[in-house]
């Protein structure tokens, strides 16, 4: 790893102050991603220091990851150079709120707590339940592409998120599309920054749509014996007219680990080792009363064992354990790798049903939650540490491309030990369009300086 | 246009797929803006190998292209404005898959909209993105300018719908980005080709999203005595988070030409009415539609009418889709702005509107998506008139320029095109066109593709292609 000149790093202390930047290892050590710690961490407190800082960087050929308070820098892959933390968590205020346009602009580093209690008092809110919430800043969770439950009724940010102001690679404040809810004026360069790890941009700030809180928000449990059960609710309620707000699959290992002890769901959970099928819906008192009437009855005629409502306060809780599943995954085992397949809602059965057979094969325990029409989230858990884990892992990842010629689907490996990803591409197969990726890496940033090598096809 | 591309072109497309009479050129000089501009040359590709040999005999030839649907864009955006070939996608005009289970078809780009949904409303499905001239506008020029239409307030417009694209780019390379899953993997390529209005790629395949069809319509009537009762209704119904399928706002002026040309059954003599649908599950049709009952009549309604039956509710939306061309019976030309505002701001967005009109002397209609802050107000004008003409460009810059003020945008579903390039400055800083320029180059590095859009001409990509003649209308 390159070791700038501490002269450099005076002259960035002169522009942001001293106190903005740290050296010392143990802080540079908190900033590390996948092994590879930076020289420097530097707070910028507003989006010109964010471009005094990539211009430095640019300048002197250093590389660069923004992070907001790292919940979720394990994904992707090892950067092939780092030098700077650019810690945005400094850029945390409410540039503008619109309640009566239910439209919002924060910078990048406010936590989804604070924006959370911001828009609460106005009776709103931005479907972004996200893993690792209580430390995610909104930033973060943006580059990071993280879906949440919701967006089976409200669909991924790409669906809320309107504009974005972003310092590109030349050290540019630019900004894309804007304030207001429709708007086709200019390149939409904001989409591009979703799921961008920071290898495009960094972003200062981000406009959304909002949205009003619900009257009532419920929710219903249905136990199935099989996956077939499960999946013949699913298919129904997808083909009804009803609309819910999120629609999950619990294998039963998934339902012992997010109903498990402590969890404060504990009590909810029917039919202990079933599949579980968990719906939320919402809207006023008659609203709610149709989908119960209507998930009773197709829970029933696709013989659930058993199925529960759920009162206000429980199915908010079982929406913050469906928030957390990722980390509460992670949380079971240290060695513990999440795949995500992003697949067609009429071959998740097929997908399923392929992927557990690899997964039983290789004697690793697993646990699946299908999200919503198409993504699919696999953890493998291994018990204890084996010196075959990493092979058993990486002919896993290798068998799913087995599953391509019959099944439509992305994979990648969103979370796993920072060491196997010398075994693994966790961005699985390269695809043509990748090319194109590249363009766009170039013309945003042309010296390469942003996370590189972390995100597909090398970039 | 010179012999030798020509006598190429006929190598692969027959006599009937090529125009070049000047005769023949003319039709394609116009769009649905008031902006003009002659391709040399037309040409109909039946294939994705067609479109990929015309695009490298251009390139050959140093000869722009340009594609186009059905040529009803607001904004330019289908206007050959350097000349060259324009590629008319009338022919490529398959459903070539519609997959039920998925909710998903692929359509080639030439497909008109609403016979998408024809096709699959057997199956009660949809295809949500409904522009007005949805009947006769084509699912690649929607991909192209990202196209609304009044339901979008609550389904989003075309790029919420577009999962996947099969592109030609300058090169010459033909290249999938996405498909049907929901989510990309990388950067977010469909993204940024839809709404790029023709500048980066031409699309010779599209997949999209197909909507299920709610359980319950309810389209209300309501009529106001005053703008200023119907925009705040709409401020207050967005503040109290009613947000119903679609909101559609029309002024009594505007109402008054509608009713001569449509017959809707809509008053003569009120300030002005919304059009509100709301939709969903019965019960949340039932609650939502008292809800907007109670807005409307807070804010003075003077009738609120609900739709007895589909044909009423037809009739009225026949009224809304076909305003503009009623308005086309009061005056030569008419000029359709596309603004954007915050929706807190629309009652004096809409005074301002009136008073701009009444400085400059024209008559000036609204008929617009109240629900999303869209504006549409509609210059009338005499093109011959080029004193008038003058007056009309300069007060819809006016009003354009007020919009932006009031933290708002130039456009909300018709594109930049030709038609507001000069105006971008007002959004973007030389930094932000730096930008969108290194994008642009990175896919038609010589301005091969549609020259002249969205970039003002002094910031913009391959500017010398720019025949000066070839823009009469654009305003600045």
């Amino acid at each position: 790893m390159s070791s700038p000149a501490t002269s450099s790093f005076s002259r960035l202390e002169g522009i942001l102050g001293a106190s903005a930047i740290s050296a010392q290892t143990s802080d540079c050590a908190q900033y590390a991603v996948d092994g590879v710690v930076p020289s420097a961490i530097v707070r910028p407190a507003s989006a010109e220091e964010v471009a005094e800082v990539v211009r430095f960087a640019a300048t002197e050929k250093l590389a660069l990851i923004p992070c907001g308070l790292r919940t979720k820098l394990a994904i992707g892959m090892p950067p092939a150079r780092y030098d700077i933390a650019l810690d945005t968590t400094r850029l945390n205020g409410v540039a503008h709120y619109d309640p009566g346009d239910l439209t919002l602009s924060v910078d990048t580093g406010m936590t989804l707590t604070a924006l959370d209690r911001l828009l609460a008092e106005k009776n709103q809110f931005l479907p972004l339940a996200v893993p690792f919430f209580e430390a995610a800043t909104v930033g973060g969770t943006v580059a990071s592409g993280v879906d949440s439950p919701l967006r089976h009724g409200y669909g991924t940010v790409r669906d809320f998120l309107i504009g974005a102001e972003f310092v590109n690679g030349a050290g540019a404040l630019t900004k894309s599309g804007g304030r207001v809810v429709k708007n086709v004026t200019g390149y939409d360069l904001h989409k591009l920054l979703i799921g961008s790890l920071g290898t495009l941009a960094v972003i200062t700030r981000l406009n959304f749509r909002t949205f009003p809180r619900p009257i009532l928000r419920r929710g219903f449990l249905a136990a199935f014996e099989n996956e077939q059960g499960a999946f013949a609710l699913r298919d129904r309620i997808f083909s009804s007219v009803l609309a819910p707000s999120l629609l999950e699959i619990l294998s039963p290992e998934a339902t012992r680990i997010l109903f498990g002890a402590g969890s404060g769901i504990s009590s909810l959970l029917v039919g202990s080792g079933s599949w579980q099928v968990c719906v939320g819906f919402e809207g006023n008192q008659e609203i709610c009363d149709r989908y119960a009437r209507e998930l009773s009855r197709m829970a029933q005629e696709t013989s659930a064992h058993d199925g529960l409502l759920l009162r206000e306060a429980q199915f908010a809780a079982l929406a913050e354990q469906l928030r957390e599943s990722i980390s509460l995954l992670l949380r079971t085992s240290p060695l513990a790798v999440v795949f995500r397949f992003n697949g067609l809602p009429g071959q998740s059965a097929a997908l399923l049903r392929a992927l557990r057979s690899f997964a039983a094969s290789s004697w690793i325990p697993s646990a699946v939650v299908l999200r919503s029409q198409g993504a699919l989230y696999l953890a493998l858990l291994p018990a204890g540490k084996d010196e075959s884990l990493p092979k058993q892992v990486a002919y896993f990842w290798k068998s799913v491309d087995s599953l391509r010629a019959k099944l439509e689907f992305h994979a990648t490996i969103p979370f796993c030990p920072s060491e196997w990803k010398r075994e693994l591409n966790v961005w699985g197969i390269s695809r043509p369009e990748f090319t194109l990726m590249q363009r766009v890496k170039s013309a945003l940033d042309p010296q390469d300086i942003f996370a590189p090598g972390r995100f597909v096809g090398g970039i | 246009m010179n012999a030798a591309l020509i006598r190429e072109l006929e190598s692969f497309l027959d006599a009937g797929s090529i125009l070049s009479r000047p005769e023949d050129l003319v039709l394609y000089e116009y769009d649905g803006s008031v902006e003009r501009a002659r391709p040399d040359l037309v040409v109909f590709p039946s294939t994705k190998d067609d479109v990929v040999r015309l695009v490298n005999l251009a390139r050959k030839h140093d000869v722009p292209i340009v594609g186009r649907g059905a040529g009803t864009g607001l904004s330019g955006g289908a206007l050959a404005r350097a000349g060259g070939i324009m590629l008319v996608f009338a022919r490529m005009n398959r459903i070539l898959e519609i997959d039920y289970e998925n909710l998903r078809a692929v359509v080639q780009p030439g497909v008109v909209n609403f016979d998408l949904t024809r096709a699959v409303e057997h199956a009660g499905l949809y295809f949500a993105p409904d522009p007005s001239s949805q009947k006769a506008c084509t699912i690649g020029g929607n991909v192209s300018e990202n196209a609304g239409g009044p339901h979008t307030l609550a389904y989003g417009v075309t790029t919420n719908h577009v999962t996947g694209l099969e592109l030609v780019l300058p090169s010459g390379e033909l290249i999938r980005v996405g498909g049907k899953l929901s989510d990309p993997l990388g950067y977010d390529l469909c993204g940024l080709f839809v709404g790029s209005e023709g500048t980066l790629a031409l699309v010779t395949e599209i997949t999209v999203k197909l909507s299920r069809k709610p359980e319950a319509v309810k389209t209300l009537l309501a009529v106001f005595e005053t703008i200023d009762d119907a925009t705040e209704t709409v401020v207050d119904l967005t503040a109290r988070a009613i947000t119903p399928a679609a909101c559609e706002m029309l002024d009594g002026w505007t109402l008054c030409a509608v009713e001569d040309y449509v017959h809707a059954g809509f008053p003569r003599d009120s300030g002005a009415v919304l059009l509100i649908e709301v939709e969903g599950l019965a019960e949340a049709v039932h609650s939502q539609s008292a809800a907007v009952e109670e807005v409307c009549r807070t804010h003075h309604a003077r009738e609120v009418r609900v739709a007895r039956d589909n044909a009423e509710r037809e009739l009225l939306w026949k009224g809304r889709k076909n305003a503009f061309g009623a308005l086309g019976r009061l005056a030569p030309s008419n000029y359709v702005l596309d603004a954007v505002i915050p929706r807190s701001k629309l009652p004096r967005a809409l005074r301002r509107i009136a008073e701009i009109g009444k400085e400059y002397g024209l008559q000036v209609g609204n008929i617009f998506h109240a629900g999303d802050g869209n504006l549409h107000p509609l210059v009338l004008f005499d093109p011959r008139n080029e004193e008038e003409f003058r007056r009309a460009m300069q007060s819809s810059a006016d009003i354009v320029r007020y919009c932006v003020e009031l933290g708002g945008s130039l456009t909300g579903e018709h594109g930049v095109g030709m038609e507001k390039s000069e105006l971008m400055p007002l959004l973007f800083s030389d930094e932000d066109f730096a930008l969108m320029r290194r994008i642009h180059d990175a896919f038609n590095p010589d301005a091969l593709l549609n020259p002249g859009k969205i970039f003002p001409l002094g910031k913009g990509c391959g500017e010398v292609r720019i025949r000066p003649q070839a823009h009469a209308g654009t305003f600045a």
